[in-house]
């Protein structure tokens, strides 16, 4: 009998030890597992740019660096807005159901003023940056009947020029919109969104 | 009873031990004087507008980003409005903007970085406040300097007193007292724009915040440390019962 | 027991683990390890407070390698000087402390890791000399441990230099040019341990190497060498009697109970617990230890122009600095220098010796005599003494008085430090000691 009681008592120190040595190495585990996140200098350098659209003439690109990754900024022209029309049954997700951006930016040429698209160009598939295939036709080593758009060179997902993913491509989802908001005709807050939004 | 002889041996061992390096503290050196360091935020604050004011101007603190300074009390739009003036980001460290070599040609020396000069200082003597805190306060006219300036506490310093048109200038005074020491006084030659209350405490402030400069995090340190150790007290008990039950196996 | 006893391979129960373990069992000595060292290695049972510090400093270890590892993840050893004319390792190391999430918790987990780590192997050291665990038939243990204790300075001293700061770079140069005594190759070998004509960029670099991968490798490597030898022979006691000399019939020592759970859990576990709770009073409530643990001059950036005022290494290597600065006089054909970089040296390595300098009939100090404790006790004072002078400036005097000099006082206690060890043949022969029992006393 003795012997039954002292092994019980036993058994619940065991359990009680045991829980707070677990705890004990689950807390002494979090700044070790904290020190891997994003330090406060990385997150200076992720802080939101400023892109000064001002020069930008119709249908040229630029990129800006956010977070360390390539924003582009694409002034689209009136034919660029019009060829998302022709291919909207041909990307795979042409109401951008499935991918990242804010919901401001959530409609046809998926920006907040149609002419501008802001976007990651970062590939969905595994985070290439897709190559400049903007001009319409086979000048640029597209098909003929391409519209103009990108192209990821590591693994030959096509994205059209609101960076929609065409269907049956690596690539799972649109390429990201950036959080933006513009601070006056030209120029984009990129990283942040607008007031209220 | 043998077991403990050997314990109660180096007990009295360890004791005549520790009391002698503790009495014979050396005494000397500069006296300074105990700064009242607050970890208020109101203090702080001030302590953070004559440090961008009258410091950054040579000096960077160059581990510190402007946007930490939220830790005490200040929020984004007052750090922009009243702490940055020459474009810099909020997320930027506050570095210098003078060029190290204009500094070199002008004081002798590269204004240190304050980051961490208030851990830097500390002696023997006193804290690193403390020394901060008599250092600020005991600048003197000094015409023998380049600057015309010089201090009883870092004798023949390469820096002018930043904080003159606050405190005033102070001329030192030298005598001899009765026990043949060395007496130091100062007397306010011409004075500033705050009184002798208002500017200790304004340098107190300033003080303040380059301890808090020193390490910004070591108010939630102490913190998180008083849970860890009631909870460490408690695993102790814990392991103890399990360990004298384990004990009693033995005979 | 043995290590090389053979035991019976784990049967499975029928169960999905236990065929598993067979599985592994069968391929992998995972039974003979665990029984080998833990559950059937048989410790005597009149372990006492002494007796926690080799667990302890096995801690503390697993400490240091983990903040460590850590730590290399974002520190620079970087001696050029960045764009706020702060040197990159020493900018890396605030990056350490205020930008990296948990960052500073790490760095003072490491940097009180290191004074943890020497106080508790000074204590397990003087463990040994109390008990006289040194003596036959551990000696081999014991030189193991000196070489531990001797790798460790060397890990220490090279991860001092790492923040790159006042203390750390004028140290490093202080105890390099220590190097340039030895005769003929001394500077020579000062060069190419600096790499460099001066403490530089160079020289931080490879201490960094040598700290975080090659002095660990070695380090890690020992301490498996001491707890084998140590397991091969067993464990010594409070009495210093052997427990292996009265066995039952199954050849379980009458004294000894099993490692685990008796020593592991009962004695070890609480221990530790309570090792920790002063460990994260320092780190929690004052990590830079009084001065001690962090040196205040070392959070100034390393300037190769300037030299502070007072330097001294950090308070574990002070009782063997003073011993070094001890030294100025020129004896025979060698100078003070010289004479001074051996004092420094032979005071670690003297401590190997031990082993065939005690002579006396008893291992314990429980049954040694007056002389043996008398001297030890001056000893350990002297020793002490010498700590507490080597962080003061030369010239120090004990109470202000002029004829307490600190210089002559920190003399006296180095001549007895080598005399302590050099005479003992002699007076560990001829102390009176009481006899020693057959078995160990218990309760």
């Amino acid at each position: 009998m003795s012997d039954q009681k002292v092994d019980n008592e036993r058994r619940a120190l065991i359990l009680a030890t045991s829980a707070a040595g677990g705890a004990v190495v689950a807390a002494a585990a979090v700044p070790f597992v904290a020190s891997l996140a994003p330090s406060e200098r990385a997150k200076a350098a992720g802080a939101p740019v400023v892109a000064d659209i001002g020069r930008l003439a119709p249908g040229e690109k630029m990129v800006v660096k956010w977070r360390g990754k390539p924003v582009w900024i694409l002034r689209r022209t009136p034919e660029m807005l019009a060829s998302l029309e022709k291919v909207a049954n041909r990307v795979s997700d042409p109401a951008s159901e499935k991918s990242e951006q804010p919901g401001y930016a959530k409609n046809a040429a998926r920006a907040v003023k149609d002419e501008y698209l802001v976007v990651v160009g970062i590939c969905t598939h595994l985070g290439c940056s897709p190559s400049d295939k903007i001009r319409p036709g086979n000048a640029e080593g597209m098909p003929a009947d391409w519209q103009g758009g990108f192209f990821c060179p590591c693994h030959g997902s096509q994205f059209d020029l609101a960076g929609r993913v065409f269907k049956a491509m690596p690539a799972p989802t649109n390429l990201e919109i950036p959080p933006h908001t513009y601070l006056s005709d030209t120029s984009i807050l990129i990283g942040e969104d607008p007031k209220g939004a | 009873m043998k077991k403990t002889s050997a314990i109660q041996f180096l007990k009295r061992l360890a004791v005549t031990a520790l009391f002698a390096p503790v009495a014979a503290f050396a005494a000397g050196g500069v006296h300074l004087e105990k700064v009242p360091v607050s970890t208020d935020q109101k203090n702080l604050q001030n302590g953070a507008r004559l440090f961008v004011n009258y410091c950054l101007n040579c000096h960077g603190a160059s581990a510190v980003r402007y946007n930490q300074l939220y830790k005490i009390g200040l929020d984004e739009k007052v750090i922009v409005d009243n702490l940055l003036f020459t474009g810099e980001k909020t997320g930027d460290l506050m570095t210098v903007a003078m060029v190290r070599e204009d500094a070199e040609a002008w004081f002798g020396t590269v204004p240190p970085d304050l980051s961490l000069i208030a851990r830097a200082k500390a002696s023997e003597a006193g804290s690193g406040a403390d020394y901060l805190y008599t250092y600020l306060r005991s600048f003197y006219r000094d015409p023998a300097r380049p600057t015309g300036w010089n201090n009883t506490v870092f004798a023949n310093v390469g820096m002018p007193h930043a904080l003159w048109d606050l405190q005033g200038v102070q001329t030192l005074e030298e005598t001899v007292g009765e026990d043949g020491h060395k007496v130091q006084k100062f007397t306010l030659s011409k004075s500033g724009s705050m009184s002798k209350e208002t500017y200790d405490q304004a340098v107190a402030d300033l003080v303040s915040f380059l301890v808090w400069m020193g390490e910004p995090d070591a108010g939630s340190r102490k913190t998180i440390g008083i849970y860890v150790l009631i909870f460490l007290a408690g695993l102790y008990l814990l392991t103890h019962a399990l360990g004298k039950n384990y004990w009693k196996d033995i005979h | 027991m043995a290590a090389n006893t053979h035991y019976e391979k784990y049967r499975s129960n029928g169960t999905l683990l236990g065929n598993a373990l067979e599985w592994v069992d069968a391929r992998f000595p995972a039974t003979s390890l665990w029984k080998a060292h833990l559950s059937e290695y048989y410790a005597p049972k009149n372990f006492n407070f002494w007796y926690f510090f080799g667990s302890l400093a096995i801690v503390v270890l697993v400490i240091q390698v983990v903040t460590g590892i850590f730590l290399t993840m974002n520190y620079k050893p970087d001696g050029t000087l960045n764009a706020a004319g702060i040197p990159g390792a020493f900018a890396s190391v605030e990056y350490i402390m205020r930008e990296v999430p948990g960052g500073r918790f790490i760095r003072y987990f490491h940097s009180t890791g290191a004074s943890a780590f020497f106080i508790v192997v000074y204590l397990h050291m003087f463990r040994g000399m109390l008990y006289g665990s040194y003596r036959k038939p551990r000696e081999l243990i014991w030189i193991f441990g000196v070489l531990i204790f001797l790798c460790l300075m060397a890990e220490a001293f090279m991860g001092y230099l790492l923040p790159w700061g006042q203390m750390s770079y004028w140290g490093a140069q202080v105890i390099i040019n220590l190097f340039s005594a030895i005769p003929f190759v001394g500077p020579d070998l000062s060069l190419l341990i600096r790499g460099d004509y001066v403490v530089s960029d160079v020289t931080l670099n490879r201490f960094f190497a040598l700290h975080v991968i090659a002095v660990p490798l070695v380090l890690i490597g020992l301490v498996v060498a001491h707890i084998l030898a140590l397991h091969e022979i067993g464990s010594n006691n409070p009495d210093g009697v052997e427990i292996k000399k009265f066995k039952d019939e199954k050849g379980v020592p009458l004294d000894g109970i099993p490692f685990h759970p008796y020593y592991t859990i009962a004695h070890d576990l609480p221990a530790t617990v309570i090792f920790l709770f002063f460990f994260c009073a320092v780190v929690f409530f004052a990590p830079e230890g009084g001065g001690y643990f962090l040196e205040y001059n070392n959070f100034l950036p390393a300037d190769p122009m300037k030299t502070p005022e007072h330097i001294a290494p950090v308070w574990y290597f002070t009782p063997f600095y003073s011993m070094l600065r001890a030294m100025v006089w020129n004896f025979f054909w060698l100078d003070a220098k010289l004479w001074g970089v051996i004092a420094m040296g032979g005071g670690v390595v003297i401590l190997a010796f031990l082993p065939w300098l005690d002579r006396s009939p008893a291992k314990s100090i429980r049954y040694r005599g007056p002389i043996f404790k008398t001297l030890l006790g001056i000893f350990v004072f002297g020793f002490l003494i010498l700590g507490f002078l080597g962080m003061k400036a030369p010239g120090y005097l004990f109470f202000g008085q002029g004829w307490l000099s600190g210089d002559v006082i920190a003399q006296i206690f180095t001549v007895y430090y080598f005399l302590f060890f050099l005479t003992m043949p002699y007076w560990s022969k001829i102390d009176k000691c009481k006899p020693v029992p057959e078995r160990v006393t218990f309760k």
